[in-house]
């Protein structure tokens, strides 16, 4: 069992679901970064995501676009994103890294593979990487040891889901909406279907993501994901934060209110 | 061998006919074109696209060999678009080039450009969708013009994506757009041009795909839209293939286009690509030169990568980062290329050589000078181009060479451009 499968199935058997929080490399710095992650991990994320900032980021909304740009603004490259993956995973927690599909493969597939493996990361979530598009990504993963989740949405036909999940390691990603990452006043009621629609074809953990922001929200989907992943609302604490100190202050806070909503969710 | 229609799956076997395995068989997920550099096209999008791009495939084959929907297409393109477009002999720029020059005058289509053709097709598959909502990109705003003006025309809501940048250079066509009824949003995000316009179209589209569909601009992107604007746009080759033979009695001996993301360049060539002697050429755009790095030849100065859906040359770092192109010609700003150029480029049927932005403006000045036709500057590119090949292909063939220039669209839009180029008062 994979240290991710672990850790999913170590909050299951509290019955809860796994809290997984989202931050890019490189914002506010490289170093910043690494610290956000771990202020993250001390608030109570079970599984961190380390963006990999991409020039063209057409699954994200405006608050990651501008932590992202600012990152990439600042030079960082995927040398750098490794370096902050091994920072994050060091603390012990399952480490993945978000990226869009272009970078990996001009790195070099296998290369990405094994260089994301002697980091210490658990895996990768590839957006716009379809199962079609994935057997070079998935043979190299296999070589490295590392799980690969990929995405459901709802207008997957259960043709789709069947295909998709056949294919995820670790967990599904489940997208709550219809739409790109950000925050939302409300947490889309069809996903709690397309969880139970994802469930008839796999045994692997679904975990939701897309528009958590709040422990409200955060609660409600832990009663019926097996986690819940919260992106733009961290991103947003750092953003507006007045200095690096109080930006971490903010996301611990935000972690621990997370970290207790996924424990309330299922009373 | 060449028919009459818009398309048909059988002229596309034909042309293919030599390569294995065939690069887009009418199916279901789009098979992506296998070249000398490995997978091309694809589809490397979000699964939440997943379902309209299958729905939109879907449409599209049925529609493509549907006689009802190509009648109603053909009647579009010939009451409304002013097809067949004419062919025009250049006969005071020829005897400049030392060739026979024919232009293909895409550039008298209703809109000012090719860019009507694929538009109208597509418009048509959303109202059988039953769509009421567009969404498209543009560059130079011809492509955004020419949907603001099918959206007019079937009654659709339309909003068109223009990176900022773009807005300030074109700003003709965004009045245009507006004029027609079209929302159009400046997108501020990234370099503020075609490429982060496509980005924010997406975003768009995966929120809204319920009732929107996306009418993409260029022969790129995910499948079909590689295949689909294709044939829609091959119609400028087939028609200049016949007037060509009937002008000349043969065929010419190359064609000459302006490469961008590639849908004239594809609807120019397609229709020639069994016709072993035709040569065809696509011309980027070098900007100040593939040497300086400000140019946006995907081909000549990229390598292959995986951008905006497809796997093609783009303009990208070590690491995967998208590089920023530059061209005096916004329509053909762009760090891609549709993905059947670059099969076309590997398997070497087609050439593609980049032209700076000064010889396509000496090339749009000269033009204008010998024939009363002032070109868009992204045509002025294949112009450039055609200028250029004319002695090797004389030199090559013994005799004078005939050369078919698609000349994509019109350039009232470039005027201020144009004005501010050669330092004229406007």
């Amino acid at each position: 069992m994979s240290k991710l499968a672990e850790v999913l199935a170590a909050a299951k058997a509290e019955d809860r679901a796994a809290l997984i929080g989202y931050l890019p490399a490189g914002y506010p710095s490289v170093d910043g970064s690494i610290a956000a992650l771990r202020a993250m991990i001390e608030g109570g994320v079970d599984i961190v995501e380390v963006g990999l900032p991409y020039s063209d980021p057409q699954m994200d909304g405006p608050v990651i676009q501008k932590a992202v740009q600012a990152a990439l603004d600042a030079g960082i490259t995927t040398l750098d994103v490794l370096r902050v993956v091994e920072g994050a995973a060091a603390t012990g927690a399952p480490t993945l890294v978000m990226s869009y599909w272009n970078p990996i493969e001009r790195f070099g597939t296998d290369r990405f593979a094994a260089a994301l493996a002697a980091a210490g990361g658990a895996g990768t979530i590839l957006p716009d990487l379809i199962p079609e598009e994935a057997d070079d990504w998935i043979a190299a993963a296999d070589a490295h040891g590392l799980d690969r989740v990929f995405l459901v949405a709802q207008t997957s036909t259960g043709e789709r889901i069947a295909l998709t999940t056949e294919v995820c390691r670790g967990f599904v990603y489940a997208a709550s909406l219809m739409g790109v990452t950000g925050t939302r006043d409300a947490v889309s009621g069809s996903a709690k279907d397309l969880v139970a629609r994802t469930r008839e074809h796999t045994e692997v953990p679904v975990c939701v993501g897309l528009g958590v922001s709040n422990g409200v929200q955060a609660a409600e989907v832990a009663a019926f994901a097996d986690g819940v992943i919260v992106g733009s609302a961290f991103v947003r604490r750092l953003i507006e934060a007045p200095d690096e100190a109080s930006g971490l202050v903010a996301v611990r806070a935000l972690a621990e209110e997370l970290a207790e909503a996924v424990r309330k969710g299922r009373r | 061998m060449t028919d009459d229609s818009a398309f048909s799956d059988a002229f596309f076997a034909a042309s293919y006919a030599h390569v294995s395995p065939q690069p887009d068989p009418a199916g279901h997920y789009g098979e992506p074109v296998y070249g000398p550099s490995g997978k091309l096209g694809g589809r490397f999008m979000p699964e939440a696209l997943m379902a309209a791009l299958a729905e939109l495939t879907e449409a599209y084959h049925k529609s493509k060999n549907d006689p009802a929907f190509q009648a109603e297409l053909t009647h579009w393109l010939r009451t409304y678009a002013n097809r067949p477009s004419l062919l025009t002999e250049a006969h005071r720029l020829s005897a400049q080039a030392g060739a026979r020059i024919l232009l293909k005058r895409e550039d008298l289509n209703h809109t000012g450009s090719h860019k009507i053709n694929n538009v109208l097709g597509q418009a048509l598959l959303t109202r059988r969708m039953g769509k009421k909502r567009v969404i498209a990109e543009t560059g130079a705003g011809q492509h955004g013009v020419a949907s603001a003006t099918a959206a007019a025309l079937f009654d659709l809501e339309c909003v068109v994506y223009m990176g900022e940048e773009d807005t300030r250079r074109q700003a003709l066509n965004v009045a245009r757009m507006r004029m027609l009824g079209a929302e159009v949003i400046p997108v501020s995000a990234g370099s503020r041009t075609l490429k982060d316009a496509i980005n924010e179209a997406i975003r768009d589209w995966v929120t809204n795909v319920e009732h929107t569909n996306y009418l993409f601009g260029t022969a790129a992107g995910p499948h079909p839209f590689p295949s689909m604007v294709r044939d829609f746009a091959r119609i400028i080759g087939v028609e200049a293939r016949k007037q060509t033979l009937e002008l000349t009695g043969a065929l010419p001996d190359a064609v000459a286009a302006c490469v961008g993301g590639g849908s004239n360049a594809i609807g120019a060539f397609h229709a020639f690509v069994p016709d072993e002697s035709v040569r065809l050429y696509g011309f980027e755009a070098g900007g100040s030169g593939v040497e300086t790095g400000l140019h946006a030849a995907s081909i000549t100065g990229g390598a292959v990568g995986v951008l905006h859906g497809a796997r093609t040359y783009i303009l990208q770092d070590e690491f995967g980062q998208t590089l920023p192109s530059h061209s005096i010609s916004a329509g053909l700003d762009y760090p891609g290329v549709g993905p059947e150029h670059a099969y076309l480029h590997d398997i070497g049927r087609a050439r593609y050589e980049p032209v700076t932005d000064a010889e396509a403006m000496e090339a749009f000045r000269l033009l204008c000078r010998t024939e009363g036709i002032i070109p868009a500057i992204e045509s002025a590119h294949a112009v450039a181009g055609a200028l250029r090949i004319a002695p090797r292909l004389r030199a090559e063939l013994g005799r004078e060479p005939v050369i078919l220039v698609n000349l994509s669209g019109r350039g009232d839009k470039d005027m201020h451009t144009a004005a501010q180029y050669f330092g004229m008062e406007v």
